[in-house]
């Protein structure tokens, strides 16, 4: 834990030269931008960003926060909890009951037990109803991180995640339900309406395309896919938050304009399939960091 | 009168494109969606609908065949409202504050407020804005380029107001058709863009 603790503040410290080098770079680089051209400018607006942000992602890398939340998640999985006084020892991922290494590159899968489709979360959220007797709308009425709470179930999937770090994508696609979950899974993400008329292909179905200074991944395509799954769960920088994939597909169709989707539904358990199986063969790095 | 031809027109164009697709796992997701979802905020349910235009796009992988579209961009066009003054430039300075605001419409914003046109999240537009994305086209020196006609006004007017008018499919949302800019804030817009004193065509 100390160990973590210190290597924590090297990343800190690691911010604060990323920070300085880039207030540096603004200053000497207003004057020849009033000068430069238009095509100039607009490859300035991302290249000293991005820059930027590979050099703090490679420093945080190094001692990424997400670990903290791996420790927290690997306690509350052994601790008896609930009303039923269990573990998550029990849990089974999809590989076995306690099976863990590479549970996560395997989700979402069908579950025979549930007759659903489940990612990683909702699996988790799954055994802590079924296993330790919590109740699954108690579960869902504040699933994501704040600055005053991180909810266990976010801890316990970036234990879960931590334990196929270095371990291949290989998401099923042998039973019925699963292909037929990354068919549905398409169809949800093309799927246009709202006052917007905004599909996740709106901001995701082109290569090399940008919001602000923010790029965007082509989930459409299989080169691209990985960056759906890849840093995930991740330690968001804006904010500071521990957030999984149940955050950012809820914070996506917030900002699609949508009405909300359920937390651990099926409706995002096929839509993870679909990014998901596009992102096979990829060598999963484990829990990450998000800009 | 209107309504209804749009709304039976539309219905043959679903047919057709239903023959031509296996209509099974959309519809399946369309169910999904309807059981999984539930309303926030100002985001009600009845944001799942498609209307008649979204309906074609989404059937055709917003590649409508050439009748269709042509069609139904006729109806977007004659569904706009144009100013009851016939003046189409506002204030480019407020424009500006417009094209950078990205809040609106979203569960987490509030019934009554002022939208932004979230402009520059798509769009280069003025010179002292580096942060801007690129899903749309550069509209640097768009004044500069193609002049300050009438007939220009009115065009960039209305494909604020309703870009389908003009492309069916496109990727930009109808902000005037959508109820999220007022006619004085595509106004303002009009002017960012076409104004010669706004920054844009410096």
């Amino acid at each position: 834990m100390s160990s973590i603790k210190l290597r924590a503040v090297v990343a800190l410290s690691g911010l604060a030269l990323v920070c300085a080098a880039q207030a540096q770079q603004k200053e000497t680089a207003a004057p020849k931008k009033a000068a430069a051209q238009t095509k100039k400018a607009a490859n300035a607006a991302k290249d000293p960003v991005a820059a930027d942000f590979e050099k703090f992602h490679e420093i945080m890398e190094e001692a990424s926060p997400a670990e903290l939340f791996e420790a927290k998640g690997e306690e509350l999985w052994k601790a008896k909890r609930g009303p039923k006084d269990a573990s998550l020892e029990q849990c089974d991922l999809g590989l076995g009951p306690g099976v863990l290494k590479g549970a996560y590159v395997r989700m979402p899968r069908y579950f025979a037990d549930a007759g659903q489709m489940m990612d990683a979360e909702r699996r988790i959220v799954y055994c802590m109803v079924t296993l330790q007797g919590f109740k699954a709308e108690d579960l869902a009425k504040q699933p994501f991180s704040s600055e005053s709470r991180t909810p266990d179930p976010v801890s316990l999937v970036t234990y879960v995640a931590g334990q196929s770090r270095g371990m291949k994508i290989a998401i099923p696609q042998k039973h019925p339900k699963e292909r037929e979950a990354y068919n549905i899974g398409r169809e949800i993400f093309n799927y246009r309406a709202g006052p917007w008329d905004f599909s996740c292909a709106s901001c995701h179905g082109e290569d090399g395309k940008r919001i602000r200074t923010q790029n965007l991944p082509n989930l459409t395509s299989k080169k691209d896919a990985i960056r759906a799954f890849q840093g995930w769960p991740g330690y968001r920088m804006t904010g500071g938050l521990m957030h999984t994939l149940q955050w950012r597909m809820n914070d996506c169709f917030r900002q699609q304009r949508f009405p909300e989707p359920g937390y651990a539904s099926e409706t995002i358990a096929d839509l993870l399939t679909y990014m998901a199986v596009n992102a096979n063969g990829h060598v999963y790095k484990g829990p990450g960091i998000k800009r | 009168m209107k309504k209804s031809q749009t709304s039976i027109f539309a219905a043959a164009a679903l047919a057709i494109a239903l023959t031509a697709h296996a209509g099974d796992d959309r519809a399946k997701a369309v169910a999904l969606m309807q059981r999984d979802f539930h309303a926030k905020g100002i985001a009600h349910m009845d944001r799942l609908n498609e209307d008649a235009l979204q309906l074609v796009c989404n059937r055709s992988h917003n590649n409508p065949p050439k009748p269709v579209a042509e069609r139904l961009q006729q109806d977007q066009l004659e569904a706009i409202k144009y100013p009851a003054d016939g003046k189409f430039l506002g204030d480019w300075k407020s424009g500006e504050k417009i094209a950078q605001t990205g809040s609106g419409m979203t569960w987490s914003d509030k019934a009554g407020q002022a939208n932004g046109g979230s402009c520059y999240n798509c769009h280069q537009i003025g010179p002292n804005e580096t942060s801007f994305g690129t899903i749309g086209n550069s509209l640097r020196q768009f004044g500069k380029t193609r002049g300050n006609s009438p007939q220009m006004q009115k065009y960039v007017y209305g494909k604020i107001y309703n870009a389908k008018a003009f492309s069916l499919c496109s990727n930009m949302p109808r902000f005037g058709h959508s109820g999220t800019l007022t006619e004085q804030q595509i106004k303002d817009l009009v002017a960012l863009l076409l104004d010669p004193n706004s920054p844009v065509n410096k």
